[in-house]
């Protein structure tokens, strides 16, 4: 028993240490020094408290959107769509921001709430195709996110703004944004949106294993057929599934809309948040607190890399390769345990 | 005669659970060896020591009188011990000889010489009288000669020793029937045999000698000849077994179920239920007999709401339950242990204390307030256990862990304490052995006894003749014919499920 | 699974006692590392021969967009190479992977203690505007954008004058009468190339039809690909793009064409840079002339400026054809007639002398189609 713990704790910190050893061949293979290249990218991640903020700045979206993903996941559906559904909370949040005008108390908490009904709206079409008709959701919500996109920045262009490529900067009532996080950051972006992240990852964790609702989401992502013998509504809880999946995904939206950057802009790509939030969801086991940790991880490394180039020489494409061979080998960990056990389970 | 294979005082743990302990089997060579022993007696785990797959934790295994350490398959093929699946492991898409063949292919010139091979699986196809085509391909065959396929795959790797892993499982009387002749000529071709089954009629009928294990640890080992099915039985479960059931009359009471005219379309809307009628009463056991396929399912999944009524009436104590939803017809007093325990029975990857819910979760004490309480769960779960018997390391392991037997207790135990009005018990024992069934058929008498009305679904006239109360033939959707097992023989059954014989039809 | 997930969550659990180490040990680590890097641009800065450094943050583009990160970049090297410095001593720039590292990238170079810092391309201002207001003691430069601090040098172009003259080269090149124009994204910058070339089209002949089209981004080829090959079946047989990256894909199509069929006519207008080299295929070249935007020139001339001290802060630089930051490239010598350089040249004399008002936004070419 406790020989198998002690695997449990190796495998995944051998395989980041797999990872980082064959990036490091890489960037020996190109000339460059590895550990002056590793040491610029923890510099660039946790070097100073300025670095710090961003990097947990970087994570707050990361978190909400891996939770987005995991959720439908363990209801047995594929969120794609968590992309589209991050913009459409990014513009909600942002244009409740600049249309009303109402203290702080009152601003604020309506503007994340406008996010997280966005997202939540984003995610119940693919839900109800897929529950009534039988759509796959994995090309309902592909589809629903090129429409996100250019919604938006059509709404950006002609409705929020006047022609303009951004909105106007939200007002300091519906902002996340936070003084003292600032300073204690030295200026980083760091705002408050963390707290509603870390919260949302309880939240999903009491959803998912504490209340019925949770019970018969679960059931339903492992058998459907089951769930409906056991007299479970499974088109609701599939729908259901979608909406919550999206409202975490839009409030991941309204950590860049109201908390980063303060602005919607018109977006010449997707902004890969949701995207990314399926690779923190598979390294976080699609559970709550993994996805947290697994965020804070791809957080670290996305930021951390921004100076590999500046600090160390490391071409950017070098890094990113680099980046991907620690999540390739993380993740093919995880692959490898998975089929592991399963062969365990059919040898018995 | 000598042993061509010596396991002796083979150990074996996971973790958390002694699979086996001090199990010895000696095989000789030329019988066929029958390994006997309930499901998650051990029997598989024994063999895939012997495979290669687990490593032993103690003992020793000789193969010839000669010491091995058999470290994977490939030590074991050779040595010459092949093992047939239970589950075959084939390629659907290649064909018989690509199969046999797969992995150990004769090489011209880089390139497979299937000529070869083909000429080579004919050769031992007819020497064993293992009737194959080489040419089809594995989805357009029968399910016996995809056995036979597995069978040549071993003699083709060159096996003297074959281990049958529950072959009769999946395989049709007639099939039975040829694969008995089989490992007949087999044993003449000078192979031997080790049979992994829990099926007492073939063990008497084919085996030389047998060994039972019995909760992991070994019994002993009996001449065939010697013994007969209730001494076997009993050195398997480890007391006296009785095969016939027995069972006071029943005392029928009011009308629970009744149904009247129905009408069910299956998914290509083709008619599966026509016209039927159909009364179940208090207190008794009504055996719902016929061949598979004519409208039993469609006719269960109608009266629980799983698929909906065409026309008719499903009328529960009086009260109408038709095109209901599976809850409100559950919560109306029907327990269901479905046909197709892994697709409907039980959410596989919940643990077995949650699956012990499964309907009724959102009840108190089980949940207050949408909050599940798992203290009150799984204490129920551990009480349910505990009173049917189901063998599981603990109430959090995976439903999945649990053999096929312990999970249909599982079920049972959880259909039966709602207390319902009706049990419906749809091919309540499949699969499982004589201990499991004897539980099972034990405890639907005890419902009847107090006052419940079970309506019986099995393919097994056995399991038919010795439950009901009353059997009803199914025939093309209607009921063509209501029994009583005393009035009756299994040859009129036969003849009645068939089509062949109307009776006096209808429940009225 | 669950054992599965623990120890997942056991790695990120040491992962992040490692960040909270790390940011423990920033306050004295960080403060170290900071004077190190003092000290290393110090270094540099001797070597120069002087106390100044320059940096810029590229856009999403990328440092090798070919297009104007490339430009503003080539423009510090020189600056650079004038002052004995050299990347990482002096001058660097750092490349954003999406809109949320402009800011950081900033701070970075801030931290580093660069003197004057660039944010190129109009994607930025918003993230100059908010480190600039943090950072007072910096200066900074923004391109193709305007923000009013007094720390900030804004840098802008007449693109529309440019984009006229490649416009009067199109209109005198296209056999068919019909041109076409790409621009990134829908945008009032964009728009200014846009009526610039429309206009000079008109001029010349005001029955050539010139069909628009955005390709909503600046870093996607596959699009301009898209995009050129559907204009060039129409028909179009020049083709003005201003989509940086994405015009990539508009060479690549025309390229292809070209390949294909070597008799077709076939041209690109380039945008930014002289962008010559793109259009080469075998021994001819598709690329007409280039509408060129010497983000170099103007990087450099800045740079200068702050150099001695003469920092433009809180104004907006315009830089047009009359600092020849704005230019008709005319290396493809085949390609560009006497004819049309002589048109070329008779057109930016107007334009320097004032005699035509060039348009620069959409309502204002409508107007001036409308006045032919």
């Amino acid at each position: 028993m406790f020989s198998n713990r002690l695997v449990n704790i190796l495998i995944p910190l051998i395989s980041v240490f797999l990872g980082l050893l064959v990036g490091a061949f890489i960037m020996l293979g190109f000339g460059y020094n590895p550990l002056t290249g590793y040491l610029s990218l923890w510099e660039g991640a946790f070097g100073d408290s300025y670095f710090f903020g961003e990097t947990l700045r970087q994570v707050t979206p990361y978190i909400l959107s891996g939770l987005a993903v995991a959720f439908a996941f363990r209801t047995g559906l594929f969120n794609i769509g968590v992309e589209g559904q991050v913009i459409m909370g990014w513009l909600a949040s942002v244009w409740v921001g600049l249309a009303i005008d109402a203290p702080m108390i009152i601003h604020l908490p309506l503007a994340i709430l406008a996010a997280a009904l966005a997202g939540a709206a984003w995610g119940f079409l693919p839900g109800l195709l897929k529950a009534k008709l039988g759509v796959h959701e994995v090309i309902v919500t592909i589809m629903m996110n090129y429409i996100a996109l250019y919604t938006s920045n059509a709404l950006v262009r002609n409705v929020i703004s006047d022609g303009q490529d951004r909105t106007e900067r939200i007002p300091e009532t519906a902002s996340l944004t936070s003084e003292w996080l600032a300073a204690l950051t030295q200026y980083s972006r760091l705002h408050y949106g963390l707290l509603i992240a870390l919260f949302a990852a309880a939240i999903m964790w009491f959803i998912l294993n504490q209340t019925t609702r949770g019970y018969e989401l679960r059931s339903v992502g492992f058998n459907q057929d089951a769930s409906r013998y056991a007299g479970m509504n499974v088109g609701r809880n599939i729908i259901l599934s979608m909406v919550i999946s999206g409202a975490f995904a839009g409030l991941a939206g309204a950590m860049e809309g109201i908390g980063t950057f303060g602005y919607q802009s018109v977006k010449g790509g997707f902004t890969n948040i949701g995207f990314d939030g399926i690779a923190v969801a598979l390294l976080g086991g699609n559970a709550a607190v993994g996805v947290v940790l697994a965020a804070i991880l791809f957080g670290t490394l996305k930021v951390g890399a921004l100076n590999m180039p500046t600090s160390a020489g490391v071409p950017t494409e070098l890094v990113d390769i680099v980046i991907a061979m620690i999540i390739f080998f993380v993740a093919s960990s995880y692959m490898i345990r998975w089929f592991l056990l399963k062969m365990k389970k059919e040898g018995k | 005669m000598s042993y061509v294979i010596e396991m002796l005082n083979i150990r074996k743990e996971f973790p958390g659970i002694v699979a086996n302990d001090n199990i010895t089997l000696q095989v000789k060579q030329g019988e066929i060896h029958a390994l006997l022993g309930e499901n998650g007696a051990g029997k598989s785990t024994l063999m895939n020591v012997l495979f290669g797959l687990y490593q032993p934790e103690k003992g020793e295994i000789k193969v010839r009188g000669e010491s091995v350490k058999i470290t994977d398959p490939n030590v074991a093929n050779r040595l010459g011990i092949g093992m047939v699946h239970q589950h075959f492991m084939l390629v659907d898409t290649f064909t018989v000889t690509e199969n046999i063949i797969l992995g150990s292919e004769p090489r011209k010139k880089g390139t497979v010489d299937i000529k070869k091979a083909e000429k080579e699986v004919e050769r031992l196809s007819q020497l064993y009288g293992l009737r194959v085509d080489p040419k089809a391909k594995i989805r357009d065959i029968s399910v016996g000669m995809q056995q036979r396929v597995e069978i040549l795959k071993t003699l083709y790797r060159g096996a003297e020793i074959l281990i049958f892993d529950e072959p009769t499982a999946v395989l049709t009387p007639q099939e039975i029937k040829e694969l008995i002749e089989i490992m007949r000529v087999l044993i003449r071709e000078g192979k031997s045999i080790i049979l992994i089954t829990h099926k007492l009629k073939e063990i008497m009928q084919v085996c030389d000698r047998c060994t039972v294990i019995r909760k992991g640890e070994g019994i002993g080992t009996v001449n065939v000849p010697d013994t007969n099915p209730n001494e076997l039985a009993s050195l398997m479960v480890g007391r006296e077994v009785t095969f016939s059931t027995e069972k006071q009359p029943a005392q029928p009471k009011e009308v629970t179920l009744a149904i009247q005219d129905l009408n069910v379309k299956d998914a290509r809307h083709v008619d599966m239920v026509k016209g039927l009628n159909l009364k179940v009463n208090a207190g008794e056991i009504v055996g719902l007999a016929g061949v598979d396929g004519n409208g039993q399912s469609e006719l269960i999944e109608a009266i629980t709401g799983l698929r909906k009524v065409d026309s008719g009436e499903v009328m529960l104590n009086g009260k109408s339950i038709t095109n209901l939803t599976p809850r409100k017809v559950t919560e109306a007093g029907i327990s269901h242990i479905p046909q197709d325990r892994h697709r409907f029975g039980l959410v596989l990857d919940f643990p077995i204390g949650e699956n012990m819910v499964l309907q009724t979760y959102h009840h108190e004490p089980f949940s207050k307030k949408g909050v599940l309480r798992y203290k009150e769960i799984y204490n129920k779960a551990k009480a349910l256990i505990e009173e049917y018997d189901v063998r599981t390391p603990s109430v959090y392991t995976k439903a999945r862990a649990l053999s096929g037997g312990n999970q249909q207790k599982a079920i049972i135990g959880r259909e039966v304490d709602r207390s319902p009005d009706l049990i419906i018990a749809a091919q309540p024992t499949r699969g499982l052995d004589v201990g499991a069934i004897e539980f099972i058929h034990k405890k639907l008498i005890e419902e009847r006894d107090k006052g419940r009305a079970v309506l019986l679904l099995s393919f097994e006239l056995d399991e038919i003749m010795n439950l009901s109360d009353r059997i009803a033939v199914m025939f093309g959707g209607s009921i063509v014919a209501e029994v009583k097992p005393e009035d009756t023989t299994e040859q009129e059954l036969g003849l009645l499920m068939a089509g062949s014989k109307q009776q006096k039809a209808g429940g009225q | 699974m669950l054992k599965n997930r623990r120890s997942l969550l056991i790695l990120a659990l040491l992962l992040a006692i490692g960040m909270v180490l790390g940011a423990c040990g920033s306050s004295d680590g960080g403060s170290e590392e900071a004077e190190g890097n003092g000290n290393d641009n110090s270094n540099g800065e001797e070597a120069a021969g002087d106390d100044f450094s320059v940096a810029m943050v590229t856009d999403v583009g990328g440092i090798d967009d070919k297009s104007f990160n490339q430009s503003a970049w080539e423009g510090l090297k020189a600056f650079g190479e004038e002052n004995g410095m050299e990347k990482g001593q002096g001058i660097d720039y750092a490349q954003s992977a999406s809109d949320a590292d402009y800011n950081t990238n900033l701070n970075r170079l801030v931290r580093s203690d660069y003197n004057l810092i660039y944010g190129i391309g109009f994607l930025l201002a918003p993230a100059i505007e908010e480190v600039a207001d943090q950072n007072p003691d910096t200066n900074f430069g923004i391109v193709d954008s305007v923000v009013e601090k007094d720390n900030v040098a804004s840098i802008v172009f007449k693109e529309h004058q440019g984009s006229f003259l490649v416009g009067v080269a199109a209109a005198m090149k296209t056999e068919s009468d019909k041109v076409g124009f790409i621009g990134g994204v829908d945008s009032d910058l964009i728009n200014k190339f846009e009526a610039g070339f429309r206009a000079g089209v008109k001029s010349v002949n005001k029955d050539i039809e010139v069909k628009v089209q955005y390709a909503g981004a600046f870093d996607a080829p596959d699009d301009g690909k898209a995009i050129a090959s559907n204009m060039y079946s129409q028909g179009i047989d020049v083709i003005y793009h201003a989509s940086g990256g994405t015009g990539n894909g508009v060479f690549a199509q025309a390229k292809d064409l070209k390949q294909n069929d070597a008799d077709r006519n076939v041209w690109v207008i380039g945008v930014d840079r002289d962008q010559h080299e793109e259009g080469q295929i075998n021994d001819t070249n598709v690329t007409l002339t280039s509408m060129v935007k010497r983000v170099d020139v103007a990087v450099q001339d800045v740079s200068t400026n702050a150099m001695n001290g003469e920092f433009p802060g809180g104004e907006v630089v315009e830089y047009g054809l009359e600092d020849d930051a704005i230019s008709v490239a005319t290396t493809n010598e085949e390609a560009m007639t006497d004819d049309i350089k002589t048109a070329v040249e008779d057109w930016k004399e107007k334009i320097v002398n004032g005699e035509v008002e060039v348009p620069s936004t959409i309502d204002e070419v409508k107007e001036f189609e409308d006045s032919l």
